[in-house]
C-alpha cells in the first residue's frame, strides 16, 4: 500500500532542501574540476599524459578567431550608441566635451567584457554544453574513459585553456574596437580630431581600468567553462535532455556573468 | 579455435551495486577465464549492463570486489586506472564513436593517445584492424555515414586496436539483421583466436550465445540463477532458465493488477485511494 502523500509544507521544504543540496553539489563539481584540471596541466606532462596542443588550438580557433566578426559588430554598435546616449545627456549640463571620460571607462571597465562574455556564452558556452551532453548519451565519454583518457584531460582542459586565452584576447579587441567606433561618432558630432580623441581616452583610462576589464573577463571565461561542462554531463534523457542541458548552460552562464560583474565591482571599487 | 584456460582474468565476488535506493545487483560472484568467451545474459532489468559498468569501473560497487588482470579495480587510483585500461578493449552497443573523428582517427585515438609510435606506423596499425574486422578502405569515412552493422565492426576495431587482455562487447548483434549479427559472430570469435583474449559480451540473442559463448552465465533480479556451459545451460531443468531460454512470460507478468501495482505502488486490489 502506497504511503499517504505529504502535506504542502513539508513538500515545499523538501524541494527547497533539495534544491540547497544540489546548489552546495554544483560548487563542489566545479571546485573538483578546476582542481582536476590544474592537476592535468602540471602533472601530465609528467605522466606521459599532456594536454593536446592541437586541441586547444582547435578550440582557441572555435571561441575566439569564429567570434571576432560578431564580437566586432556588437562592440562598435555599443560604443556608438554609448557616444550618442553620452552626448545627449551631458548636453543637458552643456558638459559634452567630457563624453570621451564616460566612453571610455564604460567600454574598458564595463561594456567590453561584459558583452564578449555574454556573446561567448551563447555561442560557444552553449556549444560546449551541448557536445558534452550528446557524447555523454551517446556514451563517448564511458568510450573515452576505458580507453583510459581522461575526459577532463581530454576535453574539459582544452576548452578551460581556450576560453581563459581567447575570451580575455576578445575583451582587448572589443575595448578597440568599441572605442573607435565611439571615436568615429565623437569626433563627427563635437568636431574633435582623431588624435585628439585618441589622446583624451588615454589620459582618462590607466591601466588599472585595462586589467579591471581583463581581470573580469577571465573570471567569465573560467564561469562558462564550468557551467557548461557540468550542464553537459549531467544530462538526462535523449535530444530533449541536451536542448535542456545548453539552454540552462546559457541561462546559468549569463546569470553568473552579471552577477559576478556586479561583485567584482563591489569588491574592487568600494 | 583456441582452447580456454583455467587462469582467471575476472573474478568478482559478493558484488552489490545499487542505483539510487534500488538495489541492482544482489550478491553476485562471476568469473571469467583467459581465453575464454563469457556470455552474460538476463531479460531486460536483469541487471547485465551494470555488472559490466562495474567490471569496467565506471560505477563504484556497494560491496564486494571486483579483480580484473589481478588488480582489485575499486581501488585504483586515477593513474593507475588510466594503465589498467591499456589492456581492456570495449565495443558499447551504441559504437560510441566519436562524431567529429573519422573512421580511422576515431581507431588511431588509443594510439596516439597511450603509444608514442609515429603517425604511419599507427596508420599501418589502423589498417591493419580495418582489415581483421572487413572494413578495410572506409578509414575516411565520418561515423554518420556508416551503416549499423559497420558501426559495430569500426567499434570492435577500435577496441582491439591495443590488443587488449580482455574485449567487452555490449549487445554487439542488436539491431542488425541476422546476416550481419551472424557475421558479428563469426568476427568474434576470429578475434579471439587471431589475438588470443577473453571476450566478455552481452546480449539477448540466444542463437547468438549458443553460437559464440563456451560458458553463460544469466542474471535474474540481480542475481547469478546459473553458470554453464551451452550444453550445461541448454538441458537445466531451472523453470526460471527454461523460461528466459524459451522467453516464457511469467503469469504474474500479465495481471495487469500486479503490473499496475508495481507501475504506482498502489494496492489496486484492495481499492485505490480517490
Amino acid at each position: 500500500m502506497a504511503e499517504p502523500r505529504p502535506n504542502i509544507v513539508i513538500r515545499q521544504t523538501e524541494a527547497i532542501g533539495r534544491s540547497v543540496i544540489e546548489s552546495i553539489e554544483t560548487v563542489g563539481q566545479w571546485a573538483a574540476l578546476v582542481g582536476e584540471s590544474l592537476f592535468w596541466i602540471f602533472a601530465g606532462p609528467r605522466l606521459n599524459q599532456p594536454i593536446r596542443i592541437s586541441i586547444v588550438v582547435r578550440q582557441m580557433m572555435e571561441i575566439g578567431v569564429m567570434a571576432l566578426p560578431i564580437v566586432a559588430l556588437l562592440s562598435a554598435t555599443i560604443g556608438v550608441m554609448l557616444a550618442l546616449q553620452g552626448i545627449y545627456t551631458l548636453k543637458i549640463f552643456g558638459a559634452q566635451s567630457q563624453v570621451v571620460l564616460g566612453i571610455t571607462l564604460s567600454i574598458v571597465r564595463e561594456f567590453a567584457p561584459l558583452i564578449t562574455g555574454i556573446l561567448v556564452a551563447g555561442r560557444s558556452g552553449s556549444a560546449l554544453a551541448a557536445r558534452l551532453a550528446t557524447m555523454q548519451i551517446n556514451q563517448e565519454v564511458d568510450a573515452l574513459r576505458v580507453m583510459g583518457i581522461n575526459p577532463v584531460r581530454y576535453l574539459v582542459v582544452p576548452s578551460l585553456l581556450a576560453m581563459v586565452i581567447m575570451v580575455p584576447a576578445l575583451t582587448f579587441i572589443a575595448d578597440l574596437i568599441g572605442l573607435y567606433a565611439a571615436g568615429v561618432y565623437v569626433t563627427y558630432d563635437l568636431g574633435l580630431s582623431q588624435a585628439g580623441y585618441w589622446a583624451q581616452v588615454l589620459s582618462y583610462s590607466s591601466n588599472r581600468d585595462l586589467w579591471h576589464g581583463i581581470g573580469k573577463s577571465v573570471i567569465f571565461a573560467v564561469l562558462i567553462t564550468l557551467i557548461a561542462i557540468v550542464n553537459g554531463a549531467r544530462v538526462k534523457g535523449g535530444a530533449e535532455g541536451v536542448g535542456r542541458a545548453t539552454t540552462r548552460s546559457v541561462v546559468q552562464s549569463i546569470s553568473a556573468i552579471v552577477i559576478t560583474d556586479m561583485l567584482f565591482v563591489y569588491a574592487v571599487t568600494s | 579455435m583456441s582452447e580456454a584456460t583455467d587462469e582467471l582474468v575476472i573474478e568478482v565476488k559478493g558484488l552489490v551495486a545499487h542505483y539510487g535506493k534500488r538495489k541492482i545487483l544482489d550478491g553476485i560472484d562471476f568469473d571469467v577465464r583467459a581465453d575464454e568467451i563469457m556470455v552474460i545474459m538476463g531479460g531486460s532489468g536483469s541487471g547485465k549492463s551494470t555488472l559490466v559498468r562495474q567490471l569496467l569501473s565506471l560505477d563504484r560497487p556497494t560491496s564486494g570486489t571486483i579483480h580484473v588482470l589481478g588488480k582489485e579495480i575499486a581501488k585504483l587510483g586515477t593513474v593507475e586506472r588510466g594503465e589498467f585500461y591499456k589492456d581492456i578493449g570495449v565495443a558499447f552497443q551504441s559504437g560510441a564513436l566519436f562524431s567529429s573523428m573519422s573512421v580511422g582517427e576515431n581507431i588511431m585515438l588509443p594510439l596516439t593517445e597511450h603509444t608514442k609510435l609515429d603517425e604511419q606506423t599507427q596508420e599501418i596499425m589502423m589498417r591493419m584492424k580495418l582489415e581483421v574486422v572487413d572494413l578495410a578502405g572506409f578509414e575516411d569515412l565520418m561515423p554518420a555515414e556508416l551503416s549499423g552493422g559497420m558501426t559495430k565492426r569500426a567499434a570492435l576495431a577500435r577496441a582491439v586496436v591495443m590488443d587488449p587482455k580482455i574485449l567487452f562487447c555490449d549487445e554487439p548483434s542488436a539491431g542488425l539483421d541476422p546476416v550481419v549479427s551472424a557475421a558479428i559472430d563469426d568476427l568474434l570469435l576470429r578475434l579471439r583466436d587471431a589475438l588470443q583474449m577473453s571476450i566478455v559480451v552481452v546480449t539477448h540473442e540466444l542463437e547468438s550465445a549458443f553460437k559464440i559463448a563456451d560458458r553463460i552465465t544469466i542474471l535474474d533480479e540481480g542475481k547469478v540463477l546459473m553458470t554453464g556451459t551451452v550444453d550445461e545451460i541448454k538441458d537445466s531443468d531451472n523453470e526460471r532458465i527454461q523460461n528466459i531460454l524459451h522467453r516464457r512470460i511469467e503469469e504474474e507478468t500479465l495481471d495487469p493488477d500486479a503490473y499496475l501495482e508495481r507501475l504506482t505502488g498502489i494496492d489496486v486490489k484492495a481499492g485505490a485511494p480517490l
